[in-house]
């Protein structure tokens, strides 16, 4: 079975080879067949090899073993985490390439197989960098992944805005990458290995001799945690997101903001457990001083700055933010039910927050625009979509059963104390902001919301609708992919199978052999009932009182920061390595 | 342990990082991300270097008879080169595409996304 394990990363990368070779011959639907073949192909393979994770498979490409515990090969990881993201990110591509099917516009015209290609390969890519183990491919996967998505998020090359988004996503993901690089470096001029569990018992090995970790851990740590929290968004590595978010193409959004944005989530997550867990590494309390922090900050601004979008697909860009600050949070605390919960949040978040996604895709191509004060009750005409809004947004709240409210419980759980407060504001700020959408776009509720301070925002105005001519209806695709995406995120939380298969792979993975259990709770519940209730009453202030939820004074300075200037971006990328290496540093000290 | 070729590592990152972050012109930009590039090619080299030894090539040096230097971080940097290639022509493609649709290069005058 293990042998099947590099197909996850080859079977899009062939098919998209194909694609790029036959594409100019075919028609439209033969490419997107075949596409939808080939990454629908990879999800059943991710599925079957999901199920069958236990205990973790390892393969080393291309027969190239280990002699003597000494090896040059690549080896690929297939654990629980490993395979379950590959197979979000496949599922997820699925759906998004189905979204997408004859509908989407293709400039180049005659090549019609170009964007399904590009789509493959960033699954391919996303599923490799899923399953690395070790830690330069994982730097290679993590760039293939990078490219495409600037490639793919500046599709629409015709497009001002378009073209600026994906060069700012470019160039601040790429320097974190580069950073990457610089720490796994260091990291291999300590311990002369690549594979992650190799240089984490490396680690530990050079430590022995001086007692603890020193200036070339934390440097190589800070290094590598500053490309994952990159990808991550978390503040104040986040202000290429809502820039790219706003620009993308519908469906390729709905891959950055459901999982690829993850991916950064995990990739910590599996640094951390499998490289600087040990004595050699980085002490416990320093990495959740350093997460907990920086993801309750993420959440905070990610929450505010969600509140204050008038443009949909960025309000749900900064809502991405809001949640990766959440799942840092969790991560930080570093118990086997953070673990869990995260893992169920982050499945359920993907379904969720794709969907809303999908819909706000409808709304660009009925009306050319994506602008909540422009498109004030005019989509009173889609109920069935105004339906899935809703929805979407009571899932972003964590209204139980979905599977967003049993992984928020969980993670609320594990957190603890005032962190959950974070929680039921967070997620209750960026549904509130959804729930207000509903309410004006899709009801027209509320007096028109009028517009102030056109200096501090983007407007989802002019934005050009990204099908091929006006459509006489709304495609079927178009209108069952949401709503499969919401299904399934209902399914995840209520089939009760599920978390607990999620948290067995999840634990046997990373805690050290501590198995949690994951169930529904009174308290859990409660919580997500009162962040549900928390989200309405908020947009209903806000569609009945808009005065009293204005923007105030204090939120000027933080919207002038997002000033869409790649050189500020940068700046602050600088700042939060320092602010990292200074959080992690009292261990490293006392050590 | 020469420590002359981390600093050169270190300083090539940050002058990259300044050159970003001041940057008046995009193409500079995209250049300035190659130098920071830059830096990540010299450290592994540096991390892979011993005194005396040569090219890792057995095509000439009988292996085993004299110490070579570390092939793993030069095959490293081979694909960073590549990785480095790719992302530079992409992001030059997409410059020249903000120079079309804005009709300027300046990050100053690039206003359109932002709160």
């Amino acid at each position: 079975m293990h042998h099947l394990l590099p197909l996850l990363a080859a079977l899009p990368l062939l098919g998209a080879a194909l694609l790029v070779v036959t594409g100019r011959h075919l028609p439209r639907a033969a490419a997107e067949t075949t596409g939808l073949v080939f990454s629908g192909g990879t999800a059943a393979l991710a599925l079957v090899l999901t199920l069958n994770s236990s205990p973790p498979m390892v393969e080393w490409v291309g027969g190239w073993l280990p002699v003597d515990g000494e090896s040059v090969g690549i080896v690929v990881v297939g654990d629980g985490p490993a395979l379950g993201m590959a197979a979000l990110v496949s599922l997820l591509t699925v759906a998004a390439l189905a979204y997408s099917w004859r509908y989407f516009a293709e400039p180049p015209p005659g090549h019609p197989g170009a964007f399904t290609a590009l789509m493959l390969v960033f699954q391919g890519a996303m599923c490799g960098f899923a399953l690395a183990g070790d830690l330069f491919n994982a730097f290679v996967f993590f760039e293939l992944m990078s490219v495409v998505a600037y490639a793919l998020t500046g599709y629409r090359i015709d497009e001002a805005r378009a073209v600026q988004g994906a060069l700012t996503f470019g160039v601040v993901n790429s320097l974190g990458a580069y950073a990457m690089l610089m720490g796994i470096g260091l990291l291999y001029a300590r311990t002369g290995e690549l594979a992650m569990t190799k240089i984490g018992r490396g680690l530990d090995t050079a430590a022995a001799g001086h007692g603890g970790p020193d200036g070339l851990v934390l440097a190589s740590f800070v290094l590598v945690l500053t490309g994952l929290l990159v990808k991550a968004a978390a503040v104040p590595f986040h202000f290429w997101l809502p820039d790219a978010h706003a620009v993308a193409p519908t469906p390729v959004c709905m891959l950055l903001s459901g999982v690829m944005v993850e991916l950064g989530v995990y990739g910590v997550w599996r640094v951390y457990g499998t490289v600087f867990a040990g004595p050699g590494g980085i002490p416990a309390a320093d990495l959740t001083r350093a997460l907990v922090t920086l993801g309750t900050v993420t959440a905070a601004v990610g929450a505010v700055m969600c509140w204050y979008q008038r443009h949909i697909k960025r309000l749900l860009a900064y809502s991405t933010v809001a949640h990766t600050g959440l799942f840092l949070v969790a991560l930080g605390v570093l118990t086997p039910e953070g673990d869990d919960g995260i893992a169920l949040y982050v499945v359920g978040h993907a379904g969720v927050k794709a969907a809303l996604f999908a819909c706000a895709g409808i709304l660009l191509d009925r009306y050319g625009s994506v602008d909540e004060h422009e498109l004030h009750g005019r989509a009173r005409e889609l109920p069935g979509v105004a339906v899935m809004f809703a929805v979407g947004a009571v899932g972003l709240a964590g209204l139980p059963p979905f599977g967003t409210a049993l992984g928020k419980g969980v993670a609320e759980e594990a957190v603890g104390g005032p962190l959950t407060v974070v929680y039921v504001a967070a997620s209750a700020i960026t549904a509130g902001a959804v729930l207000r959408i509903t309410a004006r776009v899709f009801l027209g509720l509320g007096p028109r919301p009028r517009d102030a301070r056109s200096d501090l925002e983007t407007s989802g105005t002019g934005e050009r609708p990204e099908t091929s001519g006006p459509l006489r209806r709304i495609p079927d695709t178009m209108r069952t992919v949401p709503a499969v995406l919401l299904a399934a995120a209902f399914a995840v939380g209520v089939v009760p199978a599920f978390g607990g298969l999620v948290a067995r792979s999840v634990n046997e993975a990373g805690s050290g052999g501590a198995h949690a259990s994951v169930r529904w709770t009174a308290h859990g519940i409660l919580l997500g009932l009162a962040s549900t209730a928390l989200a309405a009453a908020l947009a209903a202030l806000a569609v009945t009182r808009p005065r009293w939820v204005a923007a105030p004074g204090w939120a000027v300075p933080l919207r002038r920061l997002q000033s869409g200037h790649v050189g500020d971006y940068v700046a602050w990328l600088l700042m939060g390595v320092t602010v990292l290496g200074a959080l992690a540093l009292p261990g490293v000290l006392g050590g | 342990m020469q420590i002359l070729p981390y600093l050169v590592a270190a300083y090539v990152f940050l002058v990259g990082c300044y050159g970003l972050a001041t940057s008046r012109n995009l193409i500079h930009t995209v250049g300035c991300l190659s130098v920071c590039q830059a830096a990540t090619y010299v450290l592994l080299l540096a991390v892979g270097y011993r005194d005396g030894a040569t090219a890792p090539v057995f095509s000439d040096v009988e292996p085993g008879s004299r110490p070579v230097v570390d092939p793993v971080v030069q095959a490293l940097t081979l694909t960073d080169v590549v990785v480095g290639a790719t992302v530079t022509a992409l992001l030059l493609a997409l410059v020249l595409q903000v120079a079309k649709r804005h009709g300027t290069v300046d990050p100053d005058e690039l206003r359109e996304l932002r709160g």
